[in-house]
């Protein structure tokens, strides 16, 4: 992985000095709440409803074991034991004091992390591929690009200050796995007829308030001229995004307000000017970003392993975890695997510190040393050997890590919610701990097949439940919580963002309301068909038929 | 009383900002700086007396001043709010595109924290609002000893780190 050098680290430690002054100032009362604000958001420090919340970045969610541990010693000493992996690939601590978030920083900078922009109006976390560098439908490994926009994104002195924030994701593979047509900029790796690499650019897409599914703007743009590309992409966004109404400061209704076709206009007008300039990216830049990820010393192997084989046959229960929690590696012999952080009764996406320092042993153990978050909030090991999946599985199933549940109803992406953020409408994780303690049945989950659960619990759709093939929205009615849902949602190349059923729902409804979707799926669907495709077959009337006939 | 950081020290303001002016009014003789619009009304004689500045605003284009840009004392840029960020545009353009290399100043709802990332895009004075300690100010322009982009005070770090064979030029220093 990427490791900082003499520059880079010492970025780091000029922040954290830059932060502890302001925060000093805060507290003496030189800075006002309101002068203080803008500077702690930048570095990702929220006032929540109990107690401050620290976003710390985990640029493209890629993390070492040594990293994990510091992650577990934060939450232990200056939280209260875990931690929350986000949608972002991030990590956010809860209960942090304010007068300690200066000694948090250095404690990250010692391990070459920050919480630089993790919120804020700028340039947030580049995201990226939780499957980079294993995949085997890889154009390019994005990891050098995602770091190299990393760079270019960390305190960019004339995007600072945006409209709004701007979320950036890449991938250099086929299959979408980093929702790139949902993000204010999605960077898709393609290859020119003469075989050079570049990247088709998608502006645009988005969540929130008004999703928007993002638009080509241009089909290949060669990989020098990417920081050129951004400049004039962010600069056009910088001057004439809207500033008059937070909820319409997002660039996609810039792109929309000025059609995507004249807003490319713009871009390609501002980037005459920069092509070829200063921030072309040499090839010797990329080569030095892409020697610090070489492949791993994977061993020489000749396909899959004979007792990983049997062991499927002989136990039910770890076959029901490769089927769900392991991918297929590019290199013969190896797995990618998913340790889940959704068992059922612990908040998705959480992680107490015991578990993240056994997780960081076992990344050394098995896995190179590295481990990456994904989007869906799971952890994800890239490289174990088949012949030590057994093994690996066993351990997990000790922490709680190896529920066989990626992909199906109960890994459900999900906020913190009105548990903890001031911003939710309405609580999330009690309603995703409802759906999971109601199906609980592995074979019925299993016939269900693929099914992606999402719940945010205001309009920012932190929880992404536009692109959720169910979406649950908390709702704020008259001062009581209740949830509208959708259905239709899905992220990757066929990204689409859900349809409203009707009228919303009670907490204590809503997993009746999810088993009469899938029981409307089960009548109607075709032998092998996923609950969205058949949504998308028959429309949302035989849904809503089953939900509302029952209810009302 | 607002205090001026300008070329790194803390200076006495010979300029007068006027917010508004009358159209058609005639200009006080002392030095100056005017809307836009007052000086693309007028630009031909308010250039001839040579003590005449210009403000933007935030939506204002800089490319309106045309070649004006090259010959203009003083050109302010307005903040308006902290965290409207337009400014920061219009600065690398004026520099970058429109060859400006006269004072530029930020001016409106400045503070220190602003300071290091305004003068990374060109500015080179900065009026800071009513109430803040000019002095303390002047450590912020020092918060980082340097950074990845290009700027206008900079090349990309790529490009200085030893990485590129040969040096591309050393780019504009301040």
């Amino acid at each position: 992985m990427y490791r900082y050098d003499a520059f880079d680290q010492r970025v780091v430690d000029e922040r954290v000095a830059q932060f502890r002054d302001q925060t000093r100032r805060f507290l003496s009362g030189e800075l006002t709440e309101d002068e203080f604000r803008p500077l702690r958001l930048q570095n990702g420090l929220y006032i929540q409803k109990f107690a401050p919340m620290l976003r710390v970045a985990i640029p493209y969610g890629l993390l070492s074991s040594r990293q994990l541990r510091m992650l577990a010693h934060i939450g232990r000493k200056y939280d209260k034991g875990y931690g929350h992996f986000t949608t972002r690939q991030n990590i956010q601590f809860n209960w942090p004091q304010l007068e300690e978030v200066p000694d948090i920083l250095a404690d990250l900078a010692r391990v070459e992390m920050h919480a630089i922009q993790t919120s804020g109006n700028c340039v947030r976390n580049i995201t990226s591929d939780h499957f980079a560098g294993a995949a085997g439908d890889e154009i390019v490994d994005p990891r050098p690009y995602n770091e190299l926009v990393r760079q270019w994104s960390t305190f960019h002195p004339e995007f600072a200050y945006l409209p709004r924030k701007f979320k950036i994701a890449i991938t250099g593979a086929t299959t979408d796995r980093a929702a790139i047509l949902v993000h204010d900029i999605g960077l898709q790796a393609v290859r020119s007829d003469r075989g050079d690499i570049g990247f088709r650019v998608i502006v645009g897409g988005g969540l929130g308030r008004t999703p928007i599914i993002g638009h080509v703007i241009r089909e290949f743009l060669p990989r020098a001229e990417i920081l050129n590309y951004l400049d004039a992409i962010l600069r056009v966004y910088n001057r004439f995004g809207r500033r008059d109404n937070m909820y319409k400061a997002r660039i996609k209704i810039l792109v929309k307000e000025q059609t995507p076709k004249i807003f490319a206009q713009h871009v390609e007008a501002e980037w005459e000017h920069l092509h070829g300039g200063e921030a072309t990216v040499p090839d010797e830049e990329i080569a030095r970003l892409a020697a610090h990820f070489p492949p791993p010393r994977h061993d020489t192997l000749a396909g899959d392993d004979a007792g990983f084989r049997s062991a499927i046959a002989d136990n039910r229960a770890f076959s029901n975890w490769v089927q769900r929690n392991v991918f297929p590696h590019k290199v013969p012999g190896y797995a990618i695997v998913t340790l889940s952080l959704k068992k059922t009764g612990v908040p998705p996406g959480d992680a107490t510190s015991d578990q993240m320092d056994t997780v960081a042993d076992l990344a050394d153990a098995y896995s190179f040393g590295e481990l990456t978050v994904s989007h869906e909030q799971n952890l994800i090991f890239t490289d174990v050997r088949q012949s030590q999946l057994l093994a690996l599985w066993s351990e997990l199933k000790g922490m709680g890590l190896a529920t066989p549940n990626i992909g199906l109803l109960t890994d459900i992406v999900c906020c913190p919610g009105g548990d903890f953020c001031s911003l939710a409408n309405a609580k999330s994780i009690p309603i995703a701990e409802a759906i999971q303690r109601r199906f609980d049945d592995l074979d019925y989950l299993h016939d269900l097949g693929e099914l992606d659960l999402n719940i945010s619990g205001c309009m920012n759709a932190c929880g992404h439940h536009h692109v959720g093939h169910i979406g649950v929205l908390g709702v704020d009615k008259n001062g009581a919580e209740w949830y509208q849902v959708t259905i239709g949602g899905a992220q990757g190349e066929h990204a689409a963002i859900g349809k409203v059923i009707g009228p919303s729902f009670a907490a204590h409804e809503m997993p009746d309301v999810v088993a009469r979707l899938l029981d409307a799926y089960v009548d109607h669907r075709y032998e092998g068909e996923r609950f969205v495709d058949t949504v998308r077959r028959v429309g949302l009337d035989p849904f809503k038929e089953r939900v509302y006939a029952a209810a009302h | 009383m607002p205090q001026l950081i300008k070329n790194g020290a803390v200076t006495e303001d010979r300029w007068t900002l006027l917010r508004e002016v009358v159209a058609g009014s005639s200009l006080p003789a002392m030095p100056v700086i005017v809307p836009l619009a007052t000086w693309l009304a007028a630009h031909g004689e308010l250039r001839a007396r040579g003590d005449v500045g210009v403000w933007l605003g935030p939506a204002d284009d800089p490319a309106l001043l045309g070649a004006d840009a090259s010959a203009l004392p003083l050109i302010a840029v307005d903040f308006p709010k902290f965290a409207d960020g337009r400014g920061y545009s219009i600065g690398r353009l004026l520099r970058e595109r429109f060859f400006y290399t006269g004072e530029l100043r930020a001016i409106g709802d400045i503070a220190r924290d602003q300071l290091y990332f305004l003068h990374q895009v060109g500015f080179n004075a900065f009026m800071l609002r009513d109430g803040k300690d000019a002095q303390d100010a002047l450590a912020s322009l020092r918060d980082f000893s340097d950074g990845y982009q290009q700027t206008n005070r900079r090349t990309p770090w790529f490009r200085r780190s030893g990485v590129v064979g040969s040096a591309s030029g050393a780019g504009s220093t301040p």
